[in-house]
């Protein structure tokens, strides 16, 4: 790749913050890196893995209106976690954090165990109680 | 008690670090060089590893790989710890920064508080290096970032122990021993060696040999799994090629950089031809992702257009070979 085809598409994947330095040729044949804001196809395939996302989590937010699943089932999701990673903020075993996804259960939680749950999210623990999805 | 650390963007955080680390000492060498001799260029496809039920391909090392072969090639000794209590890992971090070390460690990117957030997952080895400490803040060097920035102490103590896959631990690693006078020419043939053998290895999920077993499978995605989970499989390997530590092209350009200089400093005018050769191999991968991503943009796509970027990938792998069995005969 010649420096002056390192791709500028920027579709605000880097926000801004930084660009990514690229490696290429530069005219003397010698390599240099030059800051790319972004690439089409690296925009395309990352945005079809959040909308991937977004569909799962608004699935799982219909269910939890519907009184199947809980905050927790929601908020996982929400935050890209699995129950590996949620185990991991909470220490509860994976059959817990399991249980817990079900609205039945989650209702029975005393404060102790929501505010791990809350800790894990970065939440408020009332966020969890009033079962705000946000 | 801030001391002078010169920080510098890199493509890849571990070669950054690693890069960065090694100037702090006094050993001046790009960030292609630590990624050549640390052999950072590689490639795997591990059918029975499933991310988010996708096989896993790897363009990379395991983490912490390249700093370890960069480091003991070029004679550094370093020590590294983990630890199990979150404070201690703070208090020990504390103690090393109040003798001017910088420290270099592993976090979670999930909860990088300046990192864009599309970008943003339980990703858990990520590098990044302490340099110092003012009140209740942090400074940092990211490789990543174009300038140092800053985290709290609860900030940082999160992500070096954020949680899933691997988690870090608090690991840190910093350096010891320094050498005096690093064996740059012999580090620089072992290290590109080390990656010859690696992509020629006669094992069918490694190297070449790796990139042939995928085209296979890639053949057979439309045919076994629904149009979007094809794409989705399809499109996971341009994720870990592209996004992930840029690997698939981006390594191959920076692999070609370090192969201009290490003719230079080899005195040896062939390798100048392989870095070229090697540029052109990155087009390929590039090419690759363009043609992945208009798979993954329109689904409709049949079987054609899966055996095309199977191709692609073929032909990738017949010029690495031809390459890197030219770069094993590599000599002083």
């Amino acid at each position: 790749m010649k420096e002056n085809d390192v791709p500028q598409d920027d579709a605000n994947m880097l926000e801004g913050k930084f660009k990514e330095p690229c490696y290429a040729l530069g005219d003397d044949g010698k390599y240099t890196t030059v800051g790319s804001v972004g690439w089409d196809p690296k925009n395309i395939i990352m945005q079809d893995a959040w909308d991937a996302v977004h569909e799962k989590v608004a699935v799982i937010k219909k269910r939890v209106e519907a009184g199947e699943l809980s905050p927790i089932a929601y908020y996982m999701e929400k935050q890209l976690m699995d129950i590996t990673v949620l185990k991991g903020y909470t220490g509860f075993f994976s059959w817990t954090v399991k249980k817990h996804l079900k609205m039945k259960n989650f209702l029975k939680l005393k404060d102790k165990k929501l505010q791990k749950y809350a800790d894990a999210f970065n939440l408020d623990i009332q966020t969890l109680k009033n079962k705000e999805l946000l | 008690m801030a001391i002078n650390f010169q920080h510098h963007q890199s493509a890849h955080c571990e070669n950054g670090v690693t890069s960065n680390l090694l100037k702090h000492y006094g050993i001046n060498l790009s960030e292609p060089m630590i990624f050549g001799i640390g052999s950072g260029l590689f490639f795997s496809y591990l059918p029975f590893l499933k991310n988010d039920g996708i096989p896993v391909t790897s363009f990379r090392p395991l983490p912490g790989v390249i700093f370890k072969r960069a480091t003991q090639l070029l004679g550094f000794k370093v020590k590294k710890k983990k630890f199990r209590d979150q404070d201690k890992a703070m208090t020990a971090l504390d103690s090393l920064l109040l003798q001017d070390i910088p420290v270099g460690m592993l976090v979670g990117v999930y909860h990088l508080t300046y990192f864009p957030a599309p970008y943003r997952f339980h990703f858990n080895a990520h590098n990044l290096v302490v340099y110092a400490k003012e009140g209740n803040k942090y400074m940092i060097s990211d490789p990543i970032m174009e300038n140092p920035t800053s985290l709290t102490y609860n900030e940082l103590k999160r992500v070096r122990f954020a949680k899933g896959l691997f988690p870090p631990k608090g690991h840190m690693y910093w350096a010891d021993k320094v050498s005096e006078n690093p064996q740059i020419k012999e580090a620089i043939i072992k290290g590109i060696k080390k990656t010859a053998k690696d992509m020629t290895a006669p094992v069918p999920i490694i190297g070449v040999k790796g990139i042939r077993y995928l085209s296979k499978q890639v053949r057979k995605y439309p045919k076994k799994l629904s149009k979007k989970r094809a794409a989705q499989y399809l499109g996971k390997i341009v994720r870990m090629q592209e996004e992930i530590g840029t690997g698939g092209a981006g390594f191959r350009f920076m692999y070609a950089a370090f192969l201009q200089e290490a003719a230079e400093v080899l005195q040896q005018d062939w390798i100048n031809d392989m870095a070229m050769e090697m540029t052109k191999i990155g087009d390929i991968w590039r090419s690759f992702a363009v043609e992945t991503a208009r798979i993954v943009k329109d689904r409709s796509k049949t079987d054609d257009a899966y055996n095309q970027v199977a191709d692609i990938l073929l032909l990738i792998a017949d010029r690495e070979e031809k390459v890197f069995t030219r770069l094993k005969q590599i000599k002083l």
